[in-house]
């Protein structure tokens, strides 16, 4: 299998206040690995650092065996991971197909036609819209091209952080089917959700963080089916 | 014809507030931040030009290209070592290094360049003015090509911004910063680069300045800078064509206002101008409110 992510006790603070409490885990090579805690648990901490854009004061983070922990966030995406952040965050004022090219900003050009037709193959519904402005879309097509944008720079691992926000259920239902293929595809996904149900149904193994500390972990079947999850995040 | 003559002056004025509002108005766009040493950097262009045509005797064309330049190396400098240590710190820390280094360049020109004004020589010496309609209509070659330039520049700029690499990685820097640095944009490499090019015009904007108004002195730069602010926000701060209307208005305004009404009051009309529109539409004239989906 191999891993393809590994955290090791990571601490980050958001000036005074303590975010990420010793985190680690790992996430191997074709899997789908969730992380689902409460609001403001750390999760998009988390994924925020190992994109660089906060930096842990301790511990490591390696990728395909090499430490990512210091490297700059304009260069994590070159090594292989892409990061869609929460709320989509999608270039508003440019075109579906601007948007597209902007996630290929470090791919050789020789793939980008290739990655293109494969983000088209996968969102069809952003083919029929590529010269719209991004910020016009609905909610459900800008998460789309949030996806399409980050796997546009082939990515080894893709990062999902709250794919489900705001989307009424169908919409869910779809976004997760595609997390799906991807995976099936070979795109090895970690995957931050409030939507810890969905969440679990999908991911090969799962983390609980709460306050900044991982407090179970397991496969998606046997968190989906614990006690503890079931009362927190599931509803009872 | 008085009211054509006074139509290409105000559209040449207009120019030159169009060129340095763009400066203004690309650099808020990308970092957030009013950088007011930007009006100086005119007056370091405007000098560079001067003693490069006057004491070495290159010839005008050239010494603009050197000005261009050397602006542009000091625009790099200028956020490398005064508003890069300060990036993520409050507005008002950097609002308030603008105005310093805003001061050092005017004490530095008067330090080396000393306070006396100096007398430029206009660019388009020996070309001839054009004069129409039976001698009542006059162009200046410095009218005529002050309003090309503008033109050249924003059709350049406007294709730069939505057609390059690195135009666009601007424009993605512009709108969102992390989401930026996500997709691999390096957002120091492209801030800088927006300070380089608002640099580089300011100097053009200062040779052809001072062509037209020939008095150059370490002030020369402080109040076209002010009102070329102005002009970017009366056409929407952070909106490339905004800066080219809110600048073209400005100077047309104001050069009728002192044609029409009164000279004394022409600042106070132009201004007041300004404070309608903004009572208007607060964004400024093409301003984009900022709608969020979530």
């Amino acid at each position: 299998m191999g891993t393809v992510l590994t955290v090791r006790d990571i601490n980050v603070y958001y000036g005074a206040i303590h975010a990420i409490k010793g985190i680690s885990f790992d996430v191997n090579r074709g899997e789908i690995v969730t992380l689902i805690g409460a609001n403001g648990a750390g999760k998009s901490t988390t994924l925020h650092t190992i994109s660089g854009l906060l930096r842990s004061k301790t511990g490591d983070i390696e990728f395909l065996e090499s430490s990512i922990a210091r490297t700059p966030a304009h260069k994590i995406v070159s090594k292989g991971i892409s990061h869609v952040p929460e709320g989509r965050r999608i270039f508003q004022g440019m075109t579906v197909e601007e948007n597209l090219q902007m996630g290929a900003f470090v791919t050789k050009p020789d793939r980008i036609a290739h990655n293109l037709e494969y983000v088209y193959e996968q969102f069809p519904r952003l083919k029929e819209r590529t010269r719209q402005i991004a910020g016009t879309l609905s909610g459900g097509e800008q998460q789309m091209l949030a996806m399409g944008r980050a796997l546009m720079s082939d990515p080894r691992l893709l990062m999902l952080d709250e794919p489900s926000m705001g989307l009424a259920p169908i919409l869910v239902d779809q976004i997760f089917e595609i997390i799906q293929n991807l995976n099936k595809a070979g795109t090895t996904i970690l995957l931050v959700e409030q939507n810890a149900q969905m969440a679990l149904s999908v991911a090969d193994r799962a983390y609980v963080i709460e306050t900044g500390r991982i407090t179970l972990s397991g496969t998606g079947e046997e968190l989906a089916k614990s006690d503890e999850v079931r009362k927190a995040y599931l509803g009872g | 014809m008085n009211f054509l003559n006074s139509l290409i002056s105000g559209l040449s004025l207009g120019s030159v507030y169009a060129i340095i509002a763009l400066g203004y108005t690309m650099v808020y766009g990308i970092s957030k931040m009013l950088n007011f040493a930007h009006g100086d950097v005119i007056m370091v262009g405007g000098y560079v030009s001067f003693i490069l045509t006057m004491y070495v005797g290159m010839n005008g064309w050239l010494a603009l290209l050197v000005a261009m330049v050397a602006c542009t190396i000091l625009g790099i400098l200028i956020e490398r070592l005064a508003y890069r240590p300060l990036r993520g710190t409050g507005s008002l820390a950097v609002l308030i290094t603008a105005i310093g280094v805003s001061y050092f360049l005017q004490n530095s020109a008067l330090l080396i360049w000393g306070a006396n004004p100096r007398v430029f020589n206009s660019l388009f010496n020996g070309m001839k003015t054009i004069h129409a309609a039976g001698g009542q209509l006059t162009i200046t070659p410095e009218s005529l090509f002050t309003i090309i330039a503008n033109i050249v520049i924003m059709i350049a700029l406007t294709l730069f911004v939505s057609k390059t690499k690195a135009g666009k990685a601007m424009r993605a820097v512009s709108e969102d910063n992390g989401a930026a640095q996500l997709m691999g944009i390096n957002v120091n490499q492209s801030i800088s680069l927006t300070f380089a090019i608002g640099s580089g015009l300011a100097a053009v904007a200062g040779v052809l300045m001072c062509s037209a108004y020939p008095v150059l002195m370490p002030t020369t730069g402080a109040m076209p800078g002010i009102k070329a602010f102005t002009a970017a926000v009366f056409g929407g701060i952070g909106s490339i064509p905004g800066a080219m209307i809110g600048g073209l208005l400005l100077g047309i305004i104001e050069i009728f206002a002192r044609a029409y009404i009164s000279t004394e009051l022409s600042d106070a009309i132009v201004f007041a101008c300004l404070i309608i529109v903004l009572l208007v539409k607060p964004t400024g004239l093409l301003g984009k409110k900022i709608n969020e989906k979530v």
